[in-house]
């Protein structure tokens, strides 16, 4: 598995290109994660965040490149393999995709009874622990997704995606769709796990607020490649037109001037 | 032989557990058995020492458990303690140890509450469903009124759509079902009437039977599997995405808009199918009589013509609007009545399929008496 100085490449991308008929969408996109680590990924709407997330974790067909999540590529791997990287990631859609038809409890469970055999006594501690950790409690295992808010959905969604103690974590823009206060406080969740578990995380976001406080290292997504990696520091140095309008533009100075990076988020 | 997870000694009154290897999720259920055994075999224990030492990778599986067996000796009053825990794993211990100490248990009562809670709910459902589908049909006939006074809200364009998907669309499948129903009717008439020499009459089984009763009720059935699921399936799909309230606050009716051009483009539809399925199956059973019992096409026709009167032909297409009514409710309630889940949908549209279906039969045996009485 290659590394540099920063630590194990986890994720590794190489000349990943992804269409759509005869619109190209990614072409020729290069990225690392390294373990430990928040990668925050932005870019325009449309640009193909959501894709290139997709595309990793082989839900979308590629064209050429490759893709390496622990040094396996999961598309080319055979059917064991494959299975192995699986159940190493957790993913958290954009929409929750809480199985509408299962509780709030056979969700979270559901990942646990397919994978491993465990008794159903350790099954239903471990979905409590969970949802604990989530911020929530045991009052809403009895739930339907379709009678949580979208707070609530996010979060037992995250749970869900951390069902199997994940090594890597993909967040699908996870805090859209929640008021600046639950959002503050999921990216104060998201920190707060990704220490305690040492998860690696992936996380597609529009949010300035989430890049400033729980990002490690940010990726840029623009004119169909990866134009920029780096701290938010250094994306504030650059002079890149998109990266200028995109950090200094109104939305952002807001979030600069809030809260400093990666504290207060103990609670 | 895998290795062991939590090895155990006694000196004394104090109990020494040493954990080892990997306590993540794959080794749970090993894990699970071996601390359930420490915990039964050194439950009068007055202090333990659990040393986590050597115990290599941890996860919210591990932690737990680890938790779990710290509290149970907690609750026999034991002193436990952990000792060599590693500075990464303590903050997970410490996430862990703040889980709440209950056991949730999924609700339980007794089985025969639970019986007659099913029957009174299902009861409820039955005349909740009489009281959904009259309300459905005075809203559509309120629509209907309002369209009178103002024709110019018809939603001409979606009733032509509908009536293409659910008319013109259907015609192949409607012709060939028909046809071969009446190949089997004539086939089967054929066959049996042979034994009395009695050949001649299977036109005037088949061209009755066609008429009156197979062509509509096919038909019928054909459009309520066919056309009544898609109904319920597209209106339950657009009121879990909330497009039906949508609808309505901007001032639309969602009856008018999505009810009124689906239940008038089937009131259209059905009558021009039967007709249609109704001359496909004459011709199949003209064709078999011919083929296979020897009645040429010139007589099977004069004979058809002694055998069937207009009133035969008008009984079948008078019921088929009402079939096309009743289709189109069923489908537009079992639509709206959808809730939230994927599951819902798929409850619904079955019981939508075979709600029509049950009374479109049930509404052609009232049609058969009331007919009987007027002497038609």
């Amino acid at each position: 598995m290659a590394t540099n100085g920063r630590g194990e490449v986890v994720i590794e991308v190489r000349g990943l290109t992804v269409g759509f008929g005869d619109h190209v969408v990614l072409d020729g996109v290069d990225l690392d994660v390294y373990r430990g680590e928040v990668l925050g990924f932005v870019g325009g709407s449309g640009a193909g965040k959501s894709v290139l997330l997709r595309t990793i974790i082989g839900l979308l067909p590629r064209r050429a490149g490759t893709v390496r999540v622990f040094g396996v590529d999961p598309v080319a791997a055979d059917e064991a393999g494959r299975r192995a990287v699986e159940r190493r990631w957790g993913v958290l859609f954009q929409q929750g995709a809480l199985f509408s038809s299962l509780t709030v409890r056979e969700n979270l469970q559901f990942p646990v009874r397919e994978n491993l055999r465990l008794s159903q006594r350790l099954m239903d501690e471990l979905a409590v622990a969970k949802l604990e950790m989530v911020g929530l409690d045991a009052s809403v295992l009895e739930k339907y997704p379709s009678e949580l808010s979208g707070g609530m959905t996010k979060r037992v969604a995250l749970a869900r995606a951390l069902a199997l103690d994940p090594d890597i974590v993909f967040l699908d823009e996870p805090t859209s769709g929640l008021d600046p206060i639950g959002a503050a406080d999921f990216d104060a969740l998201i920190a707060t796990l990704q220490r305690t578990l040492g998860l690696t995380v992936f996380m597609v976001t529009h949010d300035l607020d989430s890049l400033y406080t729980v990002c490690d290292r940010i990726a840029v997504l623009a004119d169909r490649k990866v134009i920029a990696t780096g701290t938010m520091a250094s994306m504030l140095a650059s002079d890149h037109p998109w990266l200028r309008a995109y950090f200094h533009g109104k939305r952002s100075r807001a979030a600069a001037s809030a809260p400093p990076p990666r504290t207060g988020l103990q609670e | 032989m895998p290795e062991v997870l939590l090895t155990a000694a006694a000196e004394g009154a104090e109990v020494r557990l040493a954990g080892a290897g990997a306590w993540v999720a794959h080794n749970a259920r090993r894990l699970e058995e071996e601390i359930e055994e420490a915990a039964r075999r050194y439950g009068t224990a007055a202090r333990v020492a659990i040393d986590m030492g050597r115990v290599e990778r941890l996860d919210t599986f591990g932690a737990w458990l680890l938790e779990r067996l710290m509290r149970g000796f907690a609750a026999r009053g034991a002193a436990a303690e952990i000792v060599g825990l590693r500075e990464d794993q303590r903050a997970l211990i410490d996430v862990v140890r703040a889980v709440g100490a209950e056991r949730p248990r999924a609700p339980r009562g007794s089985p025969l509450a639970a019986a007659l809670t099913a029957i009174g709910v299902s009861m409820a459902a039955v005349g909740g469903y009489v009281g959904n589908f009259v309300a459905m049909l005075g809203a559509f006939m309120a629509a209907l009124a309002r369209l009178a006074v103002h024709p110019r809200a018809f939603r001409f364009t979606a009733t032509v759509h509908q009536l293409d998907n659910v008319g013109w669309r259907a015609v192949p499948i409607i012709l060939l079902i028909t046809f071969l129903i009446g190949c089997i009717v004539a086939q089967q008439g054929i066959f049996h009437f042979r034994k009395f020499g009695a050949e001649i009459y299977v036109v005037d089984m088949v061209g009755i039977l066609v008429l009156r009763e197979i062509g509509v009720l096919i038909v019928s059935i054909m459009v309520a599997g066919r056309s009544g699921s898609a109904y319920t399936a597209e209106l339950g799909t657009m009121k879990m995405r909330e497009e039906i309230d949508a609808l309505r606050t901007m001032g639309f009716e969602p009856i008018e808009v999505l009810v009124v051009p689906r239940i008038v483009a089937l009131v259209i539809g059905v009558p021009i199918l039967t007709f249609l399925g109704s001359m496909a199956a004459l011709y199949g059973g003209g064709l078999v009589a011919w083929l296979y019992g020897g009645i040429a096409p010139d007589i099977f026709l004069s004979r058809l013509r002694e055998a069937i009167t207009l009133e035969t032909f008008e009984v079948g297409m008078i019921k088929a609007p009402f079939m096309a009514l009743v289709i189109g409710i069923v489908a537009c309630v079992a639509g709206l009545n959808v809730k939230g889940s994927a599951e819902s949908l798929g409850l619904q549209t079955t019981a939508s399929v075979v709600e029509s279906i049950f009374l479109v039969i049930v509404l052609d045996g009232l049609f058969a008496i009331f007919f009987a009485s007027i002497g038609m």
